[in-house]
């Protein structure tokens, strides 16, 4: 992104040549079988954008010939996609930068639409840095919100900037496609409806497995059991500086066990070493979008807030009257950590054991 | 071997404030640091060097000042550094950024052929992660992303294996020399510097490279004319409409703040009250 302000409002002609670009795609993205979750999420948020432009959308699907990638086709229609582009090739099986990079490219340059939407995945951030280099065209890195412009029909991407100090709007105006990525869980998932049909569009990759000088030799899947799994938990309990030292983070553990929730901590906490990595909240760490988040002793800065800001009811305790995070927590009790969150814990055990009483 | 690491300067942004009342950005008195993500590629390539022996040179494209980063670079053990730098580059964009440094890298190649080159996986002022894939495209280069592990480097068989992050696993790969790596943090940590090449890197005749020296000819492909992306506007968050409902007991007792938030949220929010009692 280009750090120069632009004026505010600019008079602007889209170039002919770019005028026949027209609807918005969304990359379907998967890995050992499985869609990633933020796909459907983005196909949400295209087809408000292409509602708002009046076009079509359309997902696409580069994979292995068969039976999965025709199912990945279909559930981008469930999804909201009114057409699917499908390249089925061999090579396609695995993720791989040179053939995905030719295969998009290929297809973007044969049916041109205006918008590319990818997850800000590992596998999405290196597809899309690719793409848009060999097309030459503006990207948009970890948007937290997308639009269109009403003026001159162009997508306005908003995102962290100054390590999430501040938001930006970024926009790509004489370049096509214009392209975007978007974190995992940052947009709402959309109802899935399997009533949805569309029409598939096949395209052919022409590359053959020589040609290609990078060799997927094993995938090595992680151990799942152990890891935390913030981003999709209805429950979380979190943990910030306020804690003051690593022993009082026992009282968040204590609250998480009786309510079944994960424990989430600030950066600050994280990089003391009190919890690991993959307990970050924030826009360093993970964004969740739990039923229930609660903050104990986190002021609450902007880093924190993006990560957690879609919560449906946030209950924050801080001993700062004036901590940031009052400005935006459901409810805020004022006070000491250390005695709130034992009694929190006592009062949910007490609420829990009336249910299972009631049956 | 020959492994030119790309670095970039930062402003330090866990010390970065916004004003309160102007909502402006306070540069004042922000250290300007190395990208923390770039010393893991730093440390990278000095380590293979150490194993194999060879070459490595750290190029920045930034203002005059970034010769500070890259003399810190020499310090841990850098060979070489050059500074890319030309008002022509100011509001460069991912892909302008991408053009400049696979320019400059391809005059480095006229010297010496490079077998790799190293990045970090993104910075922390931009957090685009998007110009180490753009320099591998523009070089015609072999990319490997998110790399947490370099099994193995055979320069005379131009070979190198990899394990990346991928969602959910690691993909192990082998691909051919040369390749663009950008290297996952975490999975090493950067060395003290000698005494010795701390006083090397002070002395050491840093290069410094204009658009020409870096062999631009077309300007059109750099700085802001280069910048397909514009920043149309930049602003603070707006606070939420409502302000958190505070919570006050006139007993002070925790048990009752305890019992009063419950209550409240119970009423308001059902959603929260079933998802608690599936837990029952």
């Amino acid at each position: 992104m280009s750090e120069v302000p632009a004026k505010k409002k600019r008079k602007f002609e889209l170039d002919p040549k770019l005028a026949g670009y027209k609807g918005v795609w969304v990359f379907v993205e998967h890995e050992q079988g499985q869609v990633h979750p933020v796909s459907w999420e983005l196909m949400g948020e295209g087809r408000k954008l292409a509602d708002m432009l009046g076009v079509e959308l359309a997902g696409v699907v580069l994979g292995a010939p068969g039976e999965q990638s025709r199912q990945f086709c279909n559930e981008a229609m469930f999804h909201g996609a009114d057409l699917c582009y499908l390249m089925a090739d061999d090579i396609l099986k695995d993720y791989r930068n040179e053939p995905f990079t030719k295969g998009m490219t290929d297809l973007v340059n044969a049916y041109q639409p205006e918008i590319l939407l990818l997850g800000a995945t590992t596998q999405g951030r290196d597809l899309a840095g690719s793409v848009a280099t060999t097309l030459q065209t503006g990207l948009t890195a970890d948007c937290t919100a997308l639009t269109i412009d009403p003026d001159n029909r162009s997508m306005a991407a908003t995102r962290p900037t100054f390590g999430g100090s501040l938001l930006c709007t970024i926009v790509t105006l004489n370049y096509r496609p214009q392209m975007a990525t978007v974190r995992s869980r940052v947009m709402a998932m959309t109802e899935r409806d399997a009533s949805r049909s569309g029409r598939v569009i096949e395209h052919p990759l022409g590359m053959i497995e020589s040609s290609i000088i990078t060799k997927v030799l094993e995938y090595i899947p992680d151990a799942m059991q152990d890891k935390p799994q913030l981003a999709f938990a209805d429950i979380i309990v979190s943990g910030g500086r306020g804690m003051k030292k690593p022993e009082n983070f026992q009282l968040i553990w204590d609250l998480a066990k009786v309510l079944g929730a994960e424990v989430g901590a600030s950066r600050p906490v994280v990089q003391a070493g009190w919890v690991d990595l993959e307990r970050q909240v924030g826009q360093s760490g993970k964004t969740v979008r739990p039923k229930l988040y609660i903050a104990a002793g986190i002021s609450g800065a902007i880093q924190h807030r993006v990560g957690m800001d879609a919560s449906d009811c946030i209950i924050a305790i801080n001993n700062d009257p004036n901590a940031p995070i009052f400005d935006y927590a459901t409810y805020g009790i004022v006070g000491n950590a250390m005695t709130i969150l034992p009694a929190l814990t006592e009062a949910f055990r007490q609420k829990l054991a009336a249910v299972k009483k009631a049956g | 071997m020959h492994i030119v690491v790309c670095i970039k300067q930062v402003p330090d942004s866990a010390q970065i404030r916004v004003h309160p009342v102007t909502n402006t950005i306070m540069r004042q008195g922000v250290p300007a640091i190395i990208n923390p993500y770039d010393l893991f590629a730093l440390e990278e390539a000095l380590r293979l060097k150490d194993k194999y022996g060879g070459t490595v040179t750290v190029i920045t494209m930034g203002p005059p000042q970034a010769e500070a980063a890259l003399r810190k670079a020499l310090s841990f053990g850098a060979d070489d550094a050059i500074l890319i730098t030309d008002r022509a580059f100011a509001g460069a964009d991912t892909l302008a950024t991408s053009f400049a440094l696979a320019s400059a890298i391809r005059q480095i190649q006229k010297n010496m052929p490079v077998d790799m080159v190293f990045t970090g996986k993104q910075t922390i002022d931009g957090d685009t992660a998007q110009v180490g894939p753009g320099v591998a495209k523009r070089l015609d280069m072999q990319l490997l992303t998110y790399v947490s592990k370099i099994v193995s480097v055979k320069a005379e068989a131009s070979e190198i294996v990899v394990e990346r992050r991928a969602e959910g696993g690691v993909q192990l790969l082998k691909t051919s020399l040369p390749c663009l790596v950008t290297v996952l943090e975490g999975n090493n940590q950067m060395r003290f510097a000698s005494m010795p090449n701390m006083f090397r890197a002070a002395r050491h005749p840093l290069k410094v490279w204009d658009k020409d020296a870096a062999g631009i000819e077309d300007i059109t492909k750099i700085g802001l004319k280069g910048s397909p992306t514009v920043v149309s506007k930049v602003f603070a968050p707006t606070p939420k409409s409502e302000r958190a409902e505070m919570i006050e007991v006139e007993s002070g007792d925790p048990r009752d703040v305890a019992i009063t938030v419950l209550s409240k949220m119970f009423t308001r929010f059902p959603v929260v009250e079933k998802e608690i009692a599936k837990r029952a």
